[in-house]
Parts: structure tokens; C-alpha cells; sequence
């Protein structure tokens, strides 16, 4: 693990333990994770939080990860099922409930993110999964009258040595009354039957036959639905409305403000839609009316020119630019970007008396319980949350102030029934959290040899932490950490180095997107060591390797990539290859690109990625994580910004904010170094290769250098 | 009241008649594989068959499927049994899985009418089709696959 993100961990633990009041325990104390104080019924066996064994021989699975795609309803079953040595048909899984037995072992409250899943189940679930097979252990010696340590156990059964066989089903009753062990033995990584094996999801059966429930289909007896008509420009605030119209309309039950807008209530979400739509609404807008992002981007060009706060400074980056013997300067350019997740935002409240129930796709249950429980008027205790299926999470469903969990329990209580609030797609796009646009001017110099000699990347764009229950993440820092993370620990081996940070005052909502910092700070930086390359006439994939002598695991992945893609090999006419990488959420990750450019449109061809996420749980999910991840990280480079104007947003829906389709992705080829480092990250690792990938493949391919997201041809120099 | 068949069942229903059918089915008949993605015809979540047609039910008035044959995901088979879900499974297609069910709808019709599609034929029917997660190159090889299933009578 390197030094800055256990910082981070740290912080966080602290912040969470100064500022939230969530916190409940760091981690789980394994006596309390082995507990008994988990119901048992009599044909039930639950040694901990996280699996039930019944007499059926069925193995249930407690996560307490969200799955939204990453795969963590196969994994983490995985890691337990291998130290219980079930049998893997037998296998199932269940959302947790929100509980502090389910807190992330680190991050100290249930939450889905950082690409922390596996790394933080790595020991839990398994020490879970032994835990549960030294008890089923424990009473089949009972029954045999024999000594546990003569036992074995296979697939879901205890043996012995005369191959007596007994299921875990058949034990389930006896191993219940067992005592739970305060210390497991944990197997041998070599003798490993699941982890390490591309074992088949277990997710997919329901999500190809419509079965799978996601917060959308959620439906339950008397459930009303609901759509909240918010304002058109951040920070506007209802002067009044008129619903005269509207609260005539088909199945309309109520019409109300809420802090957030006013909610419309109907018996269908159509109605709903329909009735908002009739609603006329003052608002005053007079906050952000003048707003532009081309503006800002000139206020951040002007915040560029001065120092900014310093993150990172070693020898004297100053001298050695002006004594350098070559010199570039660039100004790189990132626009805000949504989530813009498949199934939009939405949330099912039932609020009674004294409970409150919810149903939603989220990635933070103990914040959005705690921000529920105030808005209810209840403990937090009272409100349970279900979490479902999400369609899609890439960070927008882990919401600080859990926007539209706290909005759907405000409209409950307003209607005082079970109600459903759905977003449409235009509310999803134009309600804010976005990744923060960003710029970084950097400067560079080589001396006569054509080495680097100096760099310093100057950022400005918005803190994600700054006035969430996270700003004592930054505590003694005047930058925000994720802001900066990726340049922060520019691994390349320049002597004088400086990382300077500037804030930017834009109310614009913005949150942690699909790799964060590392979304913008990963184009910059390989764009620009890529330059540099380029100014000192040598190839740019030897370039980097020579500048990474202690980095044995970015040369790992980077020789791989290189290697896959034929890198130096010829290619056929018009096109480029772009090489990038970059260490993010623990995991390692190198991609090449393989472009051409033609009339201006551009085509991305082929991408290799090559990853060390250490050592790896499900090969097959980690591939499917690098594809998506390199799909994602190309939509936004080739399409995606989001442009305001007088305060107003200009995209809407997919027909203004494309995403990549079939006949515009490439063809992905994935690579995993086998390792046995700490596990690493897979879900948001995938990302930041891949646009600085394609840039440095268009100046292969066309020597125009890219500077500006999203790329445009025009504006290539 | 609009009368069609869904999944080969006869339904009447008390809705008025410019209701998108999507939200008739989701809201109306409880079908709620038929997923809401974009409202406006862009993204596909919400493909269906109607009359063995490929729609986008988000724009389609309910009324449309007056007296006709409306097929959803949960139709497609009673028993994972389809090729192409057979072949979703052995290419672990899937991610978050929100967009899947338009996916398969989708290709449900390309394969009908061209059981041996090229990679172009696939372009053109599984464009209109958005997947977030980026699922595009499984979406492929799946239906590369279950062309091959059919093409060996392993499959209807």
C-alpha cells in the first residue's frame, strides 16, 4: 500500500470520527464478527454477519458492497466460499442491511467506493468463510466422536478419514450450537480452488430475463409515484408556483413544496411527469444566472499564471525550467462531467410512525441512514434501507448529503404514504454531482541529453471534500486531496518537481466520478510526459521506462501493454499508437491505443490494457472491469462535456450527451500481471489510461498534440 | 381501454391511451424488466416486440399496441432457454445488467432476420442500444455465439 492512500484511509477514519457522529467502530472486532449474537434458529446455521447455511445445503452470502456492475455479488461470496470450502453451485447471495456489523473494515461506515471492495473483504469474508467451516468442522467430530483435526472438508461436506461424509446441510442444525472460534487458520494461497479462477457470475441469469430488481421496479402495496420539479439553475429558490392546472389532472394526489422543488404525487409516474409539465414555477435565480463554463475556464486560465497552494516541491523546479535546454508549456482543459448512469436516480420511501423503510440503488447506506433518520425524525436505528440492484453507481449513488435519498423521505412525509421518487432522465443529467471541470497548466524542460530535468503541473478546479462531512480530509492541507491524487505521486524520476494547487469558487454540485482526481490528472500528466518525449526526440514508451527505474509495477504493466500491442511494430497507414500509465486505488494499469484520424473523426481501433490489481479474486470480472473501464474512459475523451450558459445547462439526455456505442468501440484486448502483492482496485483503475492513451495515438497518427476534453480535431495543436 | 396480447396473454387496459407503453408495462402490468433509460428513443433500455418488431416503447403511445402482439424481456423465454440468453451467460455479459434487457430484445430481432450476422449487422441493429458499463464487445461475441447455437440446432 503506498504512503499517500493509507493517509487518505486515515483521514478518513478521523474525519468520520470527528465530524459525522456515523461512526459506530472502525472495523469489525472479530469477536464481535464471530458473535452469537446473530439469530440462529434451530434449522438455520449463521455463525457471523456474513453467511447462513441451511439444511437445503444452500450457502447464503451477506454482502455488504452494493453491486452496480463491479461485479461484488460474485467475489465476494468467492472469498468466502473458498475458505468454507462450499460447493460453488451451491452458492447464493443477499444485500446487507445497514448494520455496523457491515461497515467497511476501513472506511468505518457501509459504503460502496474507492475500489475498495475486494481489497477490504480480502481477510473478512474469508476469515468469515473459516470461521463457519471450523464450526461445521466442530460438529461433525461431535457426531463422529472423532478429533476435528482429523477432518476435511470438499464441496459443501465434511469428511474423514474413511470418507464418511456429512453436507454442511446435514450440520447446519449442530454446527449452529457450536462455538464460534476466535482465531481461523486462513489456506494456503496454492491450494486456492476459487479465488483466482474466472468462476461465472452469479448475477447474470436475473439480469437477462428481467428479473433483477433495481430501485426503479421497486413496488410495493399503496405505493404512490412521485417526480420533484427542481431548479433550472443551481442555487435558484422558489419564489412561488401555480398548480391550479396540474392538481386537476389524471391521478394527481398531492402537489407540495419540498426543500428541494415541488413534488408532484400521482398514482403512476406518467401522471406524475405528466402534471409537472402544467406546473408554473418562479424561481429566483439570480445566484448563478450569469454563469458560463467558458467564462470559468478563462478565470481558471487567469488562476493558472500565479503560484497556487503547494502540494509537492523538490529540488528547485523554477531554475531548472529557465536553464532548461528545451521547454514546453501546456494547458490542458477537463469539462464537468454527470455520472449519467443507465437507470437514473430514484428512491422508494415508506415512512410510518415510527419507521422508516427504504428501497434504493445506493452506494452509502450509513451516510444516507443518518441523513434519512434527521429528515424522519427518527434514530437511526428505525430506518432500514434495502439496498437493490443499482444500474449503474460509477460514484453519483454515494451522494454526501444523500440528495435523493433525504428529497424521496421529505416527499413521504409530505404524502404520508409509500411513495416512489423516480428521476427522469433530463433531472438525473441536469441535478448536479459532477465529476469538476478541471485545468492544469504544466511546465516542463529537458536538458541537452534529453533528459527531464523539471515539471511543475499547476491545477485549479473545484474541491469535492470542501463543505461535506469530508473537508477534515484536508484537514492541515489547503488542497483537497482528491483533487490532486495521480499528479501528487507522479511516479516519473524528474528532479525538480512541483505540484501547486488553486482552488475554484463555482457553486456547481460536484462529487467523485468514476476514478475522481485521477480522471483528469491521468490524461494530464501522460499527456504531457508524452511532449516531453517528443522534445527530446525519443519514443515515447522508452521514455517513460527510463524515468521509472523504482517503479518495478508501472514497468511491469506498461512492458506488458507495450508488448501485447506490438508497440514499434508497423501499422497500417494512417494510423497511431498512443501509449499511457498511471497507478490509481492501489492497481497498476497501462494501455495502448491504436487510432486513425480521417476528415477530423476520429477512430479508436484496438485498446490493450494491461493491470496489476495484485492478487486477483475473479479474472473474468477484473477483464470485464478493464473493458468497461477503457469504454467509459473513451466516451468521455471522444464526446462528453457538460457547458453552462447563463447559468443554464446545456445537455439534457443522450442526444446532446452521446455515449460510445457498438459501432464505435474498439476492439479491447485485457492483460492481468500475476501477482502476490495486497489486492488492489478494478472498478475505477480502468479509467484514466485510456483518454491520454488516445491522445498521444492521435499525435502518433496525426502530430497534432490534444489539450482539451473532449477531443476535437479543430481544436488539436 | 386498450386491448393487446403481452407475452402471448390478452390484456385490457383502463389507461389513457397516449401513456408510452413502457410505463403501461412497467406501471400498469408489473413487467418491469422493460427498463426507462432515456424517455426520448436514444438509448434502448426499453426495447420490445411489437408484432416481432424491435420499438422503443418510451415513445410509442400505448394505444400503438392496440390489438396487437407485444413482447417483453420476461417473454423471451419462460426458462433462460433463448440462445441469446444462454449466450449472455457463457459470456458473462452483464455488469450493472440495466441495459440488458434492451440488448437482448434487440438482438433477438437482428438474429431473426440474419441468423449468421456479420460484425457490420451487428453495428447496425445494436447501435440504437447504449450500455453504460461498456459491455459492447460481450454484447458482440454473445451474439456471435448463439448465431453458432442455432446454426448447430442447439437452440429453437
Amino acid at each position: 500500500m503506498s504512503g499517500p492512500q493509507m493517509e487518505r484511509r486515515e483521514f478518513l477514519k478521523f474525519s468520520l470520527a470527528a465530524g459525522g457522529g456515523l461512526l459506530i467502530g472502525f472495523s469489525l472486532p472479530e469477536a464481535d464478527m464471530l458473535a452469537t449474537a446473530q439469530a440462529q434458529s434451530a434449522t438455520v446455521f449463521m455463525p457471523n454477519a456474513f453467511v447462513r447455511i441451511g439444511t437445503d445445503d444452500r450457502v447464503t452470502v451477506i454482502v455488504n458492497h452494493s453491486e452496480m456492475g463491479q461485479g461484488v455479488y460474485t467475489a465476494l461470496p468467492m472469498l468466502l466460499a473458498e475458505e468454507l470450502d462450499a460447493d460453488w453451485n451451491k452458492v447464493g447471495f443477499e444485500s446487507a442491511p445497514v448494520d455496523p456489523k457491515y461497515n467497511h473494515p476501513v472506511f468505518g461506515m457501509q459504503i460502496t467506493g474507492g475500489s475498495s471492495s475486494v481489497w477490504s473483504a480480502f481477510e473478512q469474508f474469508r476469515k468469515a468463510g473459516a470461521a463457519a467451516r471450523a464450526m461445521l468442522i466442530a460438529a461433525a467430530a461431535q457426531q463422529w466422536n472423532a478429533n476435528p483435526a482429523t477432518l476435511r472438508t470438499d464441496s459443501g461436506a465434511v469428511l474423514d478419514g474413511t470418507n464418511r461424509k456429512l453436507t454442511y446441510g446435514q450440520l447446519a442444525e449442530a454446527a449452529a450450537k457450536m462455538t464460534p472460534p476466535t482465531e481461523v487458520a486462513l489456506k494456503d494461497p496454492k491450494t486456492f480452488k476459487l479465488i483466482g479462477k474466472p468462476v461465472k457470475r452469479l448475477d447474470t441469469s436475473e439480469k437477462v430475463n428481467g428479473k433483477a430488481v433495481f430501485g426503479i421496479d421497486v413496488k410495493m402495496p399503496g405505493m404512490l409515484a412521485a417526480v420533484v420539479a427542481r431548479p433550472p439553475i443551481f442555487g435558484a429558490t422558489m419564489k412561488s408556483f401555480d398548480d391550479s392546472r396540474a392538481r386537476s389532472m389524471p391521478g394527481v394526489r398531492k402537489i407540495v413544496a419540498v426543500p428541494s422543488g415541488v413534488a408532484v404525487i400521482a398514482d403512476s409516474f406518467w401522471q406524475a411527469k405528466m402534471a409537472r409539465e402544467s406546473l408554473h414555477i418562479d424561481w429566483d435565480d439570480s445566484a448563478m444566472h450569469t454563469f458560463s463554463t467558458s467564462q470559468m475556464m478563462q478565470q481558471f486560465r487567469e488562476q493558472a499564471k500565479s503560484p497556487g497552494t503547494r502540494v509537492r516541491r523538490e529540488g528547485d523546479p523554477d531554475t531548472a525550467f529557465s536553464q532548461a535546454a528545451k521547454k514546453i508549456e501546456a494547458v490542458y482543459e477537463f469539462p464537468y462531467l454527470p455520472h449519467a448512469m443507465m437507470e437514473p436516480l430514484n428512491c422508494a420511501v415508506d415512512l410510518r410512525a415510527d419507521s422508516c423503510e427504504i428501497w434504493t440503488g445506493t452506494q452509502f447506506q450509513t451516510v444516507d441512514r443518518a441523513n434519512a433518520a434527521k429528515i424522519a425524525g427518527l434514530p437511526p436505528e428505525k430506518v432500514q434501507i434495502h439496498t437493490t440492484y443499482l444500474g449503474g453507481g460509477f460514484g453519483r449513488r454515494a451522494n454526501p448529503q444523500s440528495d435523493f435519498v433525504v428529497e424521496a423521505v421529505h416527499v413521504a412525509k409530505a404524502v404520508g404514504a409509500p411513495v416512489k421518487v423516480v428521476w427522469t432522465r433530463e433531472d438525473d443529467m441536469q441535478g448536479g454531482w459532477y465529476r469538476p471541470a478541471f485545468l492544469h497548466a504544466i511546465a516542463g524542460g529537458i536538458d541537452s541529453s534529453g533528459n527531464a530535468v523539471s515539471w511543475r503541473s499547476r491545477l485549479v478546479g473545484q474541491s469535492i471534500f470542501a463543505g461535506t462531512m469530508f473537508e477534515s480530509l484536508m484537514k492541515g492541507k489547503e488542497y483537497d486531496p482528491a483533487s490532486v491524487e495521480g499528479v501528487d505521486d507522479l511516479p516519473y524520476a524528474i528532479p525538480n518537481l512541483a505540484v501547486e494547487s488553486h482552488k475554484a469558487d463555482v457553486k456547481v454540485p460536484v462529487q467523485w466520478w468514476r476514478s475522481v482526481g485521477h480522471s483528469h490528472t491521468g490524461f494530464a500528466t501522460e499527456c504531457f510526459i508524452d511532449e516531453l518525449a517528443t522534445l527530446a526526440q525519443k519514443d515515447p514508451y522508452q521514455f517513460r521506462r527510463a524515468l521509472l527505474p523504482k517503479h518495478p509495477r508501472h514497468l511491469a504493466v506498461l512492458d506488458l501493454a507495450a508488448q501485447k500491442a506490438g508497440w514499434g511494430k508497423p501499422l497500417s497507414k494512417g494510423r497511431g499508437r498512443g501509449i499511457a500509465v498511471h497507478f490509481a486505488f492501489e492497481s497498476y494499469n497501462a494501455q495502448v491505443a491504436e487510432v486513425s484520424v480521417e476528415d477530423g473523426k476520429i477512430r479508436v481501433h484496438r485498446i490493450v490494457s494491461a493491470v496489476d490489481c495484485g492478487h486477483y479474486v475473479n479474472p473474468g470480472i477484473i477483464a470485464a472491469q478493464l473493458e468497461g473501464g477503457a469504454i467509459f474512459g473513451a466516451s468521455a475523451a471522444l464526446f462528453q462535456e457538460l457547458t453552462f450558459e447563463n447559468g443554464r445547462l446545456q445537455q439534457t439526455n443522450f442526444h446532446t450527451f452521446p455515449m460510445m456505442r457498438m459501432n464505435e468501440c474498439p476492439e479491447i484486448e485485457t492483460h492481468i500481471v500475476e501477482s502476490n502483492e495486497k489486492s488492489g482496485g478494478i472498478g475505477e483503475p480502468g479509467v484514466p489510461c485510456t483518454a491520454p492513451a488516445i491522445a498521444n495515438a492521435i499525435f502518433a497518427a496525426t502530430g497534432k498534440r490534444i489539450r482539451k476534453l473532449p477531443i476535437r480535431m479543430t481544436e488539436a495543436v | 381501454m386498450v386491448s393487446f396480447s403481452v407475452n402471448k396473454r390478452r390484456v385490457n387496459l383502463d389507461v389513457d391511451p397516449s401513456t408510452p407503453l413502457l410505463w403501461a408495462l412497467r406501471e400498469n402490468l408489473g413487467l418491469t424488466g422493460t427498463k426507462y433509460g432515456c424517455g426520448i428513443a436514444q438509448c434502448g433500455a426499453c426495447t420490445v416486440h411489437l408484432n416481432g418488431e424491435a420499438i422503443r416503447s418510451c415513445v410509442a403511445p400505448v394505444s400503438r399496441a392496440a390489438g396487437k402482439e407485444v413482447t417483453t424481456i420476461e417473454g423471451l423465454s419462460s426458462d433462460l432457454s433463448h440462445p441469446l440468453q444462454r449466450a449472455w451467460i457463457a459470456e458473462d455479459v452483464p455488469q450493472c445488467g440495466y441495459c440488458q434487457s434492451g440488448q437482448l430484445m434487440s438482438a433477438a430481432v437482428l438474429l431473426r432476420e440474419k441468423p449468421q450476422p456479420t460484425d457490420e449487422d451487428i453495428d447496425e441493429a445494436m447501435t440504437g442500444n447504449i450500455c453504460r458499463c461498456g459491455t459492447y464487445p460481450r454484447i458482440r461475441k454473445a451474439i456471435h455465439r448463439a448465431a453458432g447455437m442455432m446454426a448447430k440446432g442447439e437452440a429453437r
